[in-house]
Parts: C-alpha cells; structure tokens; sequence
C-alpha cells in the first residue's frame, strides 16, 4: 500500500482523520439548548469557573463524520472471525440492544422508590435464577462490574468467612502459573499472597505439586476451568476434596465458562465459588474493552457474605436490600460498586438467555467446543499443538512450527490482519512458547473456519518457504501499520496539547 | 436456533474431520459424575417476538423517568441524550470489538480514547488522564489505594461530602488491606473540619465537589493543609456537567481527580453500568490504574495511537500490579467523549448554566411552600432541603410517587442509623425539568405537608 500516494492522505475507503481538537472553530454548535432562565444572583458560592476549558466546538455532521471514520478503523465480531482466545468473541444479538433501550428499562433511576421499579428488579432476579440454575449454585453477588471484579468479589467473600470462623490467619492463595494475571492481583487487593502451582506435562494443574503447598494458612486456590491452556481440569474432583479438607474454598474462574455451560453444573465440581462473564458467555458486547459484568456465584457457606445491595422476595414483590440490617443472617463483606450492579448489560445477558433457553446453550457449548476440536484437528500436523486434544472451547499451540523460520508469534498474527482475520491471542498462556490461543466460538461456520484454515496452513507454508520478510513488513493493509510501542512507552504522549500532537 | 450456524450436516462433516463420531467423546475430561444427560430443568429458548414481549411486560411495570415529573439525582442525572450518540455508539465497529490490544486493527478505539483522556485532563483541570474504569465508587477507591502507594502512608480520610455509596465501596476496598479509612460523619451543612486531622499517617483527604448535599467548596486551603503535611487531596465530581460552570478541581490543587461519567451520553440504566474517569499529575502517571491509551508512529512514521505503560498493568506484574482491573468501560467513554464532542466548549457551558439556573428557580419556588427549608448555602444543579416538624422525607417521597411524581432521594435511604436526616431530602433538576414540572412538585409537596 505504501507506494501509492494520494494528494489528500486518504486512501479511499481507508480515510484519515484528525483528532477533534483539530477540527474546532470556537462558536460551532452540535446541540441546540433552550435559553436559560434569567438568574439574578448564582448559588455557587464564589466558585464560579474563570478560566475556560479548552474543549473543541464542532457541529453534528462533522461529529457524526469523525465517529464513523474513527469505527471503520476498528475491527469487531460483525466484521469477521475474532479467534481471540480467552476472551470469547460470540456474536452479540441485536435483540439484546433493541430490549436494553426499552425507556422502561432504560430510563430509570437507581434511587426511585422501590414501588415503582419492580420490573427492573425482576430483571435483576430473573438473570440471578438462570445463572443460578445454569450453575447449581446456591446464590449469587450481581454486582460486580467485569471478571476481575468479580474474582476480587468473590475473594472477599472467602476472606470475610475465614475472618468470622477464627481463620483469619488463612492467607495464601494457590494460583496455577498459567492463570490470568487478574487473579494473583485480585488476590493481592484482598491482602492475600500468591503462590503459583506447576502444570504438569498435560498442561493440567500438577495435582501432587499442589497437594504439598495446601497447609492451614490457605485461604483458598483460584482455579481456572476450562484452563488457559483450553483443557478440562480432569482431576478436579481431586483437588476440589483436597481443598475442602485443608480448610481453603475453591475459588473457580468463570473466564472460560463458555465451553460448559448447560451441560456441566459448577456445584458438581466442587468448586465453591466462581465469577461468570456475561460479555463473554452470555453475549453481550465487549464494546472496545467493557462495560463488562462479572456476577459471581456462590456456595451455602459463603452466600452471607454476598455484597450489597441484592434482591430478596419479599411480601410486597421483590425487594431491593441495600442494608445489612434489613436480612437476617446477612453478613455481607461490604458493597463492590455504586448502585446495583451492571443493569444494562443484565438486560442483555437476559435477552439472550431467553432466546437460548435451557437447551440452545447447551448446543452453543457443544459447538463451541466442536469447532475448537475442529480447527485443532484440522491444523494440528502443520502448527505444533501444546498438548493432545480433546480441548475444550480453544485450541492452544506454541511456536515450534517457526523454528528456525525468523518468524515469530507475532509476525504471523500481523500476517493473519492482512489476510482479513483478526488475530488469536498471543503469548499467553505463559506456560508455553510463543503460544498461540485460538477460541472459534460457537457463531462461526464451518465455511468460515475453512477458509480460516486454508490461510493459517497458506502463511505456515510461506513462512517454511523462507518468505520472512513479508511476514516482518506484515500488516500492511490496515489503516497503520505497526506501531512503535518503545517510542509509546519512553516518550509517553498522553493527551493533545495545541501544536504538540503531529506525527514528527 | 437463530445464533447457532451449524447444521446437522456441518456438525456430522467436522466430527468425521476430527475422527469422531459423537460429541460427547469431546467431553471425555469432564468426570463422569458431574456429566449432564440432557439440558437441565431449565426452559427452552425462544423466537425474538417472545423474548420482546417478556421485557415490554418487565418494563411495564417500572415508572420510567420520561413518564413523570422527576427530580433524582444522588450521583446519576437525568440528562438529555443528542439522538446521534446512540446511532454511532450502536457501530458494530465500535460496539463488537475487543480491548485495543491489536493496535492496527484498532485504530478507532484507541483515537477516540486518546481525544477522551484529553477532555477528561482538561475537565479536571488536571495533566492526564486514563482510559477509564468501571464506575465512579471503584475508581474513588482505586484513587484512594494510589495515593497510599505515593505517599507511603496508610490512611485514607473521607470526608462527609462523599455520596455514601463511593464510601462504602472504598471501606470495602481497603478492608483487608494495610490500609485504614477513618470517615467522617454525613454532612449536609458543610460544617466538617478536615484539615485539623490531617496528620503525617494521611495518605490522602477524599473530598466530593458538588458535595453529596449538593454543597460547593473552595478547596485551596484544604489544598494547602494537605501539601504542606505531605497528604494528597483526591477530589471526586459525581456530576461532570457542573465542570461547565464551576472552578475545575484541579485548578483548586487536587492531586488526584475521579468522576462519575454517567450524566454524559448515556443515560440512566438503573445505575449501570457507569463510568469512571480518572485524572492525575503528570508525575504520578506510572502509579495510575487501568489502560492508558498514548500516541506513538506506525513504520511509515504517521500517527497512531497503542495502549501504552501497561507495565503497571495485572497481564504484565500479576500480584504486583497497581490494580487487577482489566475490562473497563470502553464503550460508556465512547458515549462520554461524543456527548462532549457535541457539546464542545460552548454547549457545555451553556449546558451547565442552564442547569444551574433552573436549580435555583425550583430553590426559589420551593421557598414559597410551607414547611420546607433548603439546607444548601451554595450548590449546582442539586440541592438538600429538610421538612419542618421532622417529617419524614421517606413518606412524603412515597406520597409523591403515588400521584405520579418522582421527588428526589431521601437521605434516610443512605443513613438510616441517623434520625437527624429522616426530614432531608436531595433533590435534582436538569435540563430535562420544564416548568410544568416545578410546579407540579410544588402544588404536590402543598397537598402533602
């Protein structure tokens, strides 16, 4: 792309745009606002603001032309196949956004008198049976605002438990190397140590390993399953009866809940606690890095230490708890977040529970896993494969297949950009080299992965071939090609600042 | 099943591709106990028709702010949404995309993330700003955290101006921690002395600006009292529109600035989910939480923009990181940011003055009703007033909700341990209140008290 010029920067579809700040002319009005009524005397106490502020004045077709450039810069999951593993890109119904701008659910208030949204508190209680119905789990904290909020949520709750049975000395945490790093520093926040646990030659928890680390100064382990490398924990059993007889909870991390749910009840692994991310097994949208929710469900033993607020039963239809005092028996560790949690996304998540229902999760698992097993299989004797298969919702390789070939991990994500795919995840887990992290999701075709197919095996073949040079250009048939992240960190520019902002 | 491509034949294909002939020898790991025959006792899914009309019934039993005169605030505000917001926000570009992490294939997010770190620096008054976190409370917490962390000391005192559910989210916060937050008693009049218990253990004095009474404060001498101790002093703003028109924190020394985002572009939604912004000093930028977005050039040496000092980040140090946060509010910046780009220096100003003014026409209307007096001195666009005779504000709030009006937030909802607050009552007014609806409160609170 770089040897044609255009007199105008632009390249046809591909167009340049300039930041807001430069695009101002003082005075320009993108809203029309009533004329205020006159005001005498104001009430602002001497604290009126002197100066300006500095902010762009533009006017509503320039700003709806500057964000719809700005999008087709993006790449999302309308765009095409999103294979980011771990993070579970699945198609995001537009049902779903249609019901969340219902003005009855939309336009409410946290603080309106509980008579007068009932509704929204059945959309609250709703959502919490399904999640508790889908997990066998006796209770769950809606509040959290994403997973990692969640994790330290739930952590909390363990704390507070071990606090109250005279175990407060209980303050290690068991985290498996190939963990998110949200979990050793969710950990951290509760004031826990982390102590990481080998995987064994299986890219499974190494069971004996962990055995000798649990001792009566464990709170808990933090378990991810399905793990980061996409397997199923297969001793599980084992470490969940382990942990329990050691006095420490089961903390599970719901990241990767896609590959299970409905056909796998968590209360029958064990596992005490786990977060779920509803943006990412129940569909709603990642929206360029949240809003998330991360609701997290718990057992009988640490359902009294949920967070306020929460939604009970009561005798005049549901009844929002935002006090410890008003339950009995509540002993909850304190409240996570503003207001009441995550609604708009609950909405969401509860459209597409609705529209799945019982039985079409279910079918999502089973295919979501399928079409990992697919691709696994499919590219397995070309890639090198971290572990044996079957995998569970992502397939995991590593980068031995580009031995000796100059290319690295990255260099064949960047390629995968020109080829109109947007790359798995790279370099993690940390338990291999180089990995490379595929999750299909269940939203693909079988056209999609094949075509997916025929370029991973094409650019596996070009990079044997020796094409390394393409490969070290590569993208290049983006909007910008690779970006200097040294130059980013070392010299940060964080801001506009008038005449301070052009490329040189 | 609408969202699920495959069909029977697809599925058949790619078994015979794997070398299996049944699914279920895909779940071989899963042990056998904890193995569901069939889909649980759970309902069936169903077709869109369906699913709507289970939400149309849902929301029909909510009284939505558009239906009835309406005067809540505490820490969400009812502003008026420009129609082009929501069109843009619902790009499937913007609205499906992951986290930026791909820079050249993200190039959208993180522009318009790095315009929203500029206007939110420049709104505060302060020299840089993050990406965003999940709401105001956890980014007044997270605040509260980075400032233990500068200034290497444990305390953390809260003033009674902070809405009491940033509070108790940073209690909860700093709860298991080293950490220790002393705070003060809820305080509608303003009358608190923080600078007399700032000592050399304080970390940082937390202090709201409009105050959760609605209450304005010049905060350079609380300023002054906490540099001169070696403290940081970490404002919160729960309403930004008030930056329009009122001294920006920053510019009154804050160290540390977080707002609640909401009143910008998106809307109520029941208090979810918000946005929280988070401005500091150029010096402690490496002690920030969350995704910084910062410009840099591509190998054809123009200008593009990466997430950037991620080194302070939990994918990078894990336990060692500055917080565990991760997924933020992407989109709800998005919302923020465009609702300000259309806004821009004027409208946001006149917006504010507008707010303002109306505020003071309810206060002045509410002075002709029997039996109400306004406790604010000075306020922006939500004030607190108490009944006479220690009526409850609960129940007149009850009464008004029954004839259809939604009268603002009693404070007893917040501090039901504190008899003295059972008469007060915050009410808000924006530029979404018409006259009509002033007096509709007015001639309702006249047939109530």
């Amino acid at each position: 792309m770089s040897d044609i010029q255009t007199i105008s920067g632009h390249r046809g579809l591909l167009l340049e745009e300039p930041l807001i700040f430069e695009q101002s002319s003082p005075g320009r009005d993108g809203i029309d606002l009533p004329e205020a009524p006159p005001l005498d005397l104001d009430r602002l106490g001497g604290l009126a603001r002197k100066a300006p502020i500095g902010l762009p004045d533009l006017s509503e077709p320039q700003m709806v032309r500057h964000y719809t450039r700005l999008s087709q810069k993006n790449y999302g999951i309308d765009s095409g196949f999103y294979p980011l593993g771990s993070c579970t890109m699945k198609h995001n119904p537009r049902l779903s956004e249609k019901v969340a701008r219902l003005p009855g659910l939309a336009d409410l208030h946290p603080f309106q008198p509980q008579s007068t949204i009932q509704g929204a508190l059945e959309v609250i209680d709703l959502l919490a049976f399904w999640l508790k119905g889908l997990t066998g789990m006796p209770a769950v904290a809606m509040s959290p605002a994403a997973g990692a909020h969640g994790e330290w949520c739930g952590l909390m709750a363990i704390r507070a438990y071990h606090e109250d049975h005279g175990q407060g000395h209980r303050r290690r945490v068991l985290v498996p190397e190939s963990a998110h790093g949200t979990n050793p520093a969710s950990a951290a926040m509760c004031g826990f140590t982390v102590d990481p646990v080998p995987a064994n030659a299986l890219g499974r928890v190494d069971v004996e390993a962990f055995k000798a680390k649990l001792g009566d100064d464990v709170a808990c382990i933090m378990v991810t399953n399905p793990n980061t490398c996409g397997l199923f924990e297969t001793e599980i059993l084992e470490i969940a009866k382990a942990t329990h007889e050691a006095g420490a909870f089961f903390y599970c991390d719901g990241a990767n809940y896609n590959a299970i749910v409905g056909r796998v009840k968590i209360s029958d692994l064990g596992i005490d606690c786990m977060h779920i991310n509803l943006h990412k097994t129940f569909s709603t949208p990642h929206g360029g890095g949240g809003p998330g929710s991360g609701p997290t469900v718990l057992s009988d033993k640490l359902a009294p230490y949920a967070p306020l607020p929460f939604v009970v039963h009561g005798q005049n239809g549901l009844k929002l708890i935002e006090h410890a005092e008003e339950v009995e028996g509540a002993r909850p560790f304190g409240r996570v977040k503003g207001f009441h949690g995550q609604f708009g996304v609950f909405i969401r998540a509860l459209a597409y529970i609705l529209s799945m229902g019982g039985d079409g999760m279910r079918q999502a698992s089973t295919d979501a896993v399928l079409n990992a097993n697919y691709l696994l299989a499919r590219l397995k004797d070309v890639l090198t494969a971290s572990f044996d298969g079957p995998c569970m919702h992502e397939c995991l390789f590593d980068d031995r297949f580009l031995k000796d070939t100059g290319v690295s991990t990255l260099d064949f994500a960047k390629m995968l950009i020109d080829e109109g795919f947007h790359p798995m995840t790279m370099y993690f887990p940390l338990v291999v080299h180089g990995a490379l992290l595929m999750e299909p999701t269940e939203s693909e075709t079988k056209e999609t992965l094949d075509g997916f197919i025929r370029v991973v095996l094409g650019l596996a073949a070009k990079a044997k071939d020796g094409q390394v040079e393409d490969f070290k250009a590569a993208p290049r048939l983006t909007p910008r090609r690779r970006l200097d992240e040294t130059l980013a960190a070392r010299t940060p520019v964080l801001r506009w600042k008038p005449g301070a902002n052009s490329a040189s | 099943m609408r969202y699920l491509p495959h069909t029977e034949s697809d599925r058949r294909a790619m078994l015979a591709a794997i070398g299996i002939s049944d699914v279920e020898q895909l779940f071989a790991d899963v042990p056998v106990s904890a193995r569901q025959a069939a889909s649980f006792d759970l309902p069936a899914g169903q077709g869109e028709m369906a699913v709507e009309r289970a939400f149309t019934r849902m929301a029909g039993k909510n009284l939505s702010a558009g239906c009835a005169p309406f005067f809540i605030g505490a820490g969400i505000y009812r502003h008026h949404v420009p129609a082009a917001i929501d069109q843009l926000l619902s790009r499937g570009e913007f609205l499906t995309s992951y986290t930026p992490y791909q820079p050249e294939v993200s190039q959208g997010t993180l522009q318009y993330l790095f315009e929203f770190q500029t206007q939110v620096a420049l709104l505060t008054g302060m020299e840089v700003a993050n990406a965003s976190m999940y709401d105001g409370a956890t980014a007044c917490a997270e605040a509260a955290v980075m400032a233990a962390r500068i200034t290497k000391r444990p305390r953390v005192l809260l003033s009674g101006s902070l809405h009491p559910q940033y509070r108790e989210t940073t209690e909860t916060f700093l709860k298991y921690t080293e950490l220790e937050a002393e705070a003060l008693s809820p305080d509608p009049l303003g009358m608190e002395d923080l600078i007399g218990r700032i000592d050399s253990r304080t970390a940082c004095v937390v202090v709201q600006n409009p105050g959760f009474f609605g209450g304005l404060q010049d905060l350079r001498p609380l300023a002054e009292a906490c540099h001169a101790d070696g403290a940081l002093l970490m404002v919160m703003v729960a309403e930004p529109v008030s930056l329009g028109l009122v001294e920006s924190p920053g510019a009154m020394g804050a160290d540390i600035v977080v707002v609640e985002g909401q009143s910008l572009g998106m809307g109520m939604n029941f208090g979810g989910p918000g946005l929280g912004l988070f401005a500091t000093r150029d010096k402690y930028v490496r002690q920030m939480p969350g995704r910084i977005v910062g410009q840099t050039v591509d190998q054809d040496g123009r200008r593009g923009f990466v997430l950037t000092l991620s080194t302070r980040e939990q994918h990078i140090r894990r336990e060692k990181a500055t917080s565990n946060i991760c997924t933020n509010s992407g989109l709800c910046a998005l919302a923020f940011t465009m609702h300000l780009t259309l806004l821009g220096e004027t409208g946001l100003a006149r917006l504010a003055h507008l707010n303002h003014a109306l505020a003071v026409r309810l206060e002045s209307k509410l002075r002709a009703v029997k039996g109400i007096k306004v406790l604010s001195q000075s306020y922006f666009n939500e004030f607190a007033v108490t009944f006479a005779d220690d009526i409850d504000a609960t129940a007149i709030v009850e009464a008004l909700a029954a004839k259809g009006i939604l009268a603002g937030v009693p404070a007893a909802r917040f501090f039901p341990g504190w008899p003295e607050l059972r008469p007060v009552l915050l009410l808000a007014v924006t530029e979404t209140n018409t006259e009509a609806d002033m007096d509709a409160l007015v001639s309702a609170l006249n047939e109530v008290l």
